[in-house]
């Protein structure tokens, strides 16, 4: 029973090895296709190489102890010594590990300011703004300088770094391509920014990874790098054939549901900027229908943009929520605390 | 009020309806039962109305292992929905339903009742003391958890689960996205079961400083105890703020305030702070009193002295700071800046310092020694390489830029059962086999042990270890599905096959109580494992005076020491005195319904219902205020007699039972 053990230990940490080497070719985190990528590539390699040895160590040392001081027939008789400590040892094994966390600080803290910026080698290349509105259950990417909006898809020039300004229309989301970098939240009445650039043409996946809702399984969607070339050439395209969007239209599509691709030759930021603090609100409390349980209260939502300009809102409800309101509205500075990220 | 039964009742789903006959049949079964015995009235005296530490803490302990069935069911249900591709077996809404109430049910009302009661038996004898503090406050504890628990469980079958996850992020969590009252299920279940969380911190402080026993120091305790201590002081620090959020958010919830929500200048950011800064402390919470078990129980079957003490009670005091001060490292994707994220990558980080001592220590507490492969020890064996992998990973994840590649994949998912199965669910497993005679007079069996302990640890990393490279590859927590296309299918169906070997171990557990409780020996001593600190100095099952005379400790391994010199002698008569002991009370078990009765009223939002009802609480108060029950005298007959019987055995005969 005790060798069954020592075989567990030691197939677990075998296995571990395996695994690693041996998926390390078709695991997309390990597959980047950007210099962002790469570079959290290259931090997350070197922490693996230290915590394998890490984990070697310790299951050793932990299979000699167990196996060696094990209780057999013939050390029945043995009574183990009183030993309360040793300072030496106790100091070996506290400054053992600070090394090592030491040795994982320093990357750790270049890269985090390293992929704050634009990667290195693509200082002078112009990037590309890209807004990115997240909403129940879609991804809304609008390009402001090319004038045009798609839904569910983006198309990113290769080689360029791109500039995501990240918001969203309702709750809160992360995007994450994780063949070209980390991910960022996206979050209502906030702006979070990231930049990510594609070294080559092709096609990955992206996704929200933050749990919202029902919908939320299907929140994927495709990044197509292409040539800077071919993206000139789909964006005149999409100018001249894709439809305009109205307004209304953009409300209908906030509302939760799911559906494909779109693509149109305008963007919602004419109307509405999710990231600014002062926007309207576009929820739709009525509309989420669990399929069964007890419905609660829904309440009042003056900033909703259903109550349109001009309207008096009915006011049925407390005033607590009508003080919340106010303040808002007339203090600026208070309001403007919101957008800082 | 008209109520429509159709909405108040979860309708439309044949396994849950199923659920609901088998509840109510249950529910009458067990009633019949009582009065068919005649046992309302043992109930009622020796468990409902008790005051007694050891009684409780098995209470507590039965709670947790029938919550754990609960929310391993939902494991299950959420393993059988995600192991092929596409599957069709619960919809987006039940799957979100059931891995809420998994999370929240597994570290709220399973780890945390688990190692409560524990703490609750074995605390006060470990520190030679008669009880807790505050006896009646600790039954007050202990009803509200049940309370709040019953609540949360219900939501099921009533009014519709919680559904935004264990961590309930708003604006998700709020009115404007989830309309349902399910959300008020979390709010004020968590909040009634917190209260009385927060009741037991402050009771074990008192106790584990007022209370020890004449020669006791603060470094001469047992590890337990230091760890359980630690845990209290993490409790009253970090569940105010827990209470604060949750009643902010049933501000929002229930009133229409704008704490965190999209309009009227909420802030979603802040709930996700308020809740890691309790979240994370809770963590450790769970965390540190498993690891004092854990050293306990090695060095009783190492048959050596904890080694490297100091360094041990430095390392949990340095964990139980920096438990507070590495929150943000649950939102590095949040936005923060990049001097935010790398501070608390490197608190995160810094936490490995610590316990990597710890694990140190434990290593050369064996070295040296002579392990017994007895089940409890096989458990704390367990940990060792397991909780490895969940530090290893936990460093990984600790990395700020790394950890936007894992951030809620199931990476993620993995490296938290890593730390949270090995780290807690072990050692409670080795807590239950080594103090099980204690609390009941017999052994659990060790044979169907080793059954429960493979099928558990062999099922345990079949499930979680696929998760880590399904996690790298881009698969995401909380998803009730993938497309075939991703590849994820394989992997998904191991982890599934491994689920079903971990609850073919868990039910390896529950047979071997039932088995226990049946056949084992009951002829086994005070001390069967030959173990080392004062709970052991007892009779067994324990007196309910704990104590003829309190102990005098001189060394740490108190008992170890004392069996050593032959202290342990029969009585004589001028050595016992009369013992002073709480009396029963009902007013505990009043509260916990009454909190429970309000707290459903307020899920509902029938507000005037639930303040009315919540008049009873301050009722109960009254009540309690005019209690001038000055508890009751144990005779000396009654100790001299108590004593005879199991210091006779003791020191001789009877102790190895393991094989």
């Amino acid at each position: 029973m005790k060798k069954s053990k020592l075989l567990l230990v030691s197939l677990t940490s075998i296995m571990a090895v395996l695994l690693l080497s041996g998926c390390e070719n078709n695991m997309v985190v390990f597959n980047p296709q950007g210099p962002i990528a790469r570079q959290i590539l290259e931090l997350i390699n070197f922490s693996i190489a230290l915590m394998l040895l890490v984990t070697i160590v310790v299951f050793g040392l932990f299979a000699f102890i167990v196996w060696k001081y094990r209780e057999r027939k013939d050390n029945m008789s043995y009574e183990p010594p009183e030993e309360h400590g040793s300072t030496v040892l106790e100091i070996i094994w506290t400054v053992i590990p600070i090394l090592i966390i030491v040795a994982l600080t320093i990357p750790t803290v270049k890269t985090i300011y390293a992929i704050d910026e634009i990667p290195q080698g693509y200082e002078d290349k112009e990037p590309l703004v890209i807004n990115v509105t997240s909403a129940d259950w879609k991804w809304i990417f609008s390009y402001p300088e090319q004038g045009i909006e798609t839904i569910n898809y983006v198309n990113i020039p290769e080689d360029r770094p791109i500039d995501f300004r990240l918001t969203s229309a309702g709750t809160m989301q992360s995007f994450w391509i994780p063949a070209l970098g980390g991910q960022k939240y996206s979050m209502a009445k906030a702006e979070t920014q990231l930049y990510l650039v594609a070294d080559n043409p092709g096609s990955y996946v992206g996704r929200n990874t933050n749990f919202n809702g029902q919908g939320y399984a299907g929140m994927e969607f495709e990044v197509l790098s292409q040539t800077q070339k071919e993206f000139d050439e789909w964006v005149k395209e999409v100018k001249e054939t894709a439809p305009k969007m109205t307004l209304s239209e953009y409300e209908k599509m906030l509302e939760p549901s799911h559906f494909g691709r779109k693509t149109f030759s305008n963007t919602h930021l004419e109307w509405v900027d999710h990231s600014d603090p002062h926007s309207k609100n576009y929820t739709n409390p009525e509309m989420y229908d669990r399929g069964h349980g007890w419905p609660g209260k829904i309440f009042e939502d003056k900033d909703n943009y259903k109550n349109k300009d001009g309207n008096t809102v009915n006011t049925k409800h407390d005033n607590s929520e009508d003080m919340n309101h106010n303040e808002s509205e007339t203090d600026d500075s208070h309001g403007g605390e919101h957008s800082g990220h | 009020m008209g109520i429509k039964w159709d909405e108040f009742f979860v309708t439309g789903d044949p396994l849950i309806f199923a659920s609901q006959i088998g509840i109510a049949l249950t529910m009458i079964g067990a009633l019949a039962a009582l009065t068919y015995f005649k046992k309302w009235n043992y109930l009622w005296t020796e468990w409902l109305t008790t005051v007694d530490h050891k009684k409780i803490g098995i209470m507590y302990i039965l709670m947790g292992v029938l919550m754990f069935v609960r929310g391993g069911i939902d494991g299950l249900m959420m393993k059988g929905q995600t192991a092929v591709p596409e599957n069709e077996f619960l919809n987006a809404q039940h799957y979100n339903e059931v891995f809420t109430t998994h999370g929240v049910i597994m570290i709220l009302f399973v780890a945390m009742p688990l190692l409560i009661g524990l703490m609750n038996f074995v605390i006060p004898l470990q520190i030679g003391a008669r009880d807790v503090a505050f006896p009646q406050l600790n039954a007050l504890s202990f009803w509200l958890t049940f309370s709040g628990a019953m609540l949360f469980n219900i939501s099921f079958i009533i009014g519709g689960s919680p559904d935004a996850g264990w961590t309930s992020y708003f604006p998700l969590a709020g009115k404007e996205f989830s309309p349902g009252i399910g959300n008020n299920f979390y709010a004020v279940a968590l909040q009634i079961a917190g209260a009385g969380t927060l009741m037991t911190g402050i009771n074990f402080v008192v106790t584990v400083l007022k209370m020890r026993t004449k020669g006791m120091t603060l470094m001469k305790m047992p590890m337990f105890t230091w760890t359980s201590f630690i845990t209290s002081i993490i409790i009253v620090a970090s569940f105010p703020i827990f209470t604060v959020a949750l009643a902010l958010m049933t501000f929002d919830r229930t009133f229409g305030t704008h704490f965190f929500t999209i309009s009227g200048g909420g802030m979603d950011m802040l709930w996700a702070n308020l809740f890691w800064l309790w979240g994370h402390p809770e963590v450790y919470i769970v965390v540190l009193p498993a690891f004092g078990m854990l050293s306990d129980i090695i060095s009783t079957f190492a048959r050596k002295t904890l080694y490297g003490y100091k360094s041990m009670v430095i390392s949990i005091v340095m964990i139980s700071v920096l438990s507070m001060l590495v929150w943000v490292h649950h939102f590095f994707t949040m936005g923060n800046s990049a001097g935010v994220n790398s501070f608390f990558s490197i608190t995160t980080m810094a936490i490995a310092i610590p316990t990597g001592v710890k694990v140190f220590n434990w290593l050369f507490t064996m070295r040296k020694g002579r392990i017994k492969f007895t089940t409890a020890m096989l458990w704390s064996l367990a940990f060792v390489p397991n909780f490895v992998i969940g530090g290893v990973t936990g460093v990984m994840l600790a990395m700020a830029a790394a950890d936007y590649q894992y951030h809620n994949t199931l990476f993620l998912v993995a490296h938290f059962h890593y730390v949270l199965i090995p780290g807690v669910v072990f050692p409670i497993f080795a807590g239950l086999y080594f103090w099980w005679p204690k609390m009941f007079g017999y052994m659990l069996n060790e044979r169907i042990g080793k059954w429960h302990f493979w099928l558990f640890v062999i099922g345990f990393n079949v499930t979680f270890m696929p998760m880590f490279f399904l996690g790298l590859d881009g698969a995401v927590r909380r998803a009730y599905t993938y497309s075939a296309e991703t590849g994820f299918g394989p992997l998904m169906m191991i982890s599934a096959v491994g689920s079903v070997i971990l609850a073919a171990g868990f039910a390896a557990l529950v047979y071997n109580i039932y088995w226990s409780a049946r056949h084992a020996d009951r002829n086994i001593g005070n001390d069967p494992w030959d173990a080392r600190t004062l709970e052991w100095a007892t009779a067994t099952p324990v007196q309910h005076y704990n104590f003829a005379s309190l102990p005098d400790v001189s060394k740490i391994d108190a008992f170890w020491h004392m069996k050593k010199n032959n202290e342990i002698q029969p009585l004589t008569e001028d050595e016992i005195e009369e013992i002073h002991l709480p009396s029963n009370t009902w007013i505990p078990i009043y509260m916990g319904v009454i909190f429970g009765i309000s707290g459903f009223l307020l899920v509902f939002e029938w507000t005037i219902a639930a303040a009315i009802a919540a008049l009873g609480i301050f009722a109960g108060l009254a009540f309690r205020s005019f209690d001038y029950d000055e508890g009751f005298h144990v005779h000396k007959d009654e100790i001299l007699e108590t004593e005879r019987k199991w210091r006779k055995g003791a020191n001789k005969g009877v102790k190895n039972h393991v094989s």
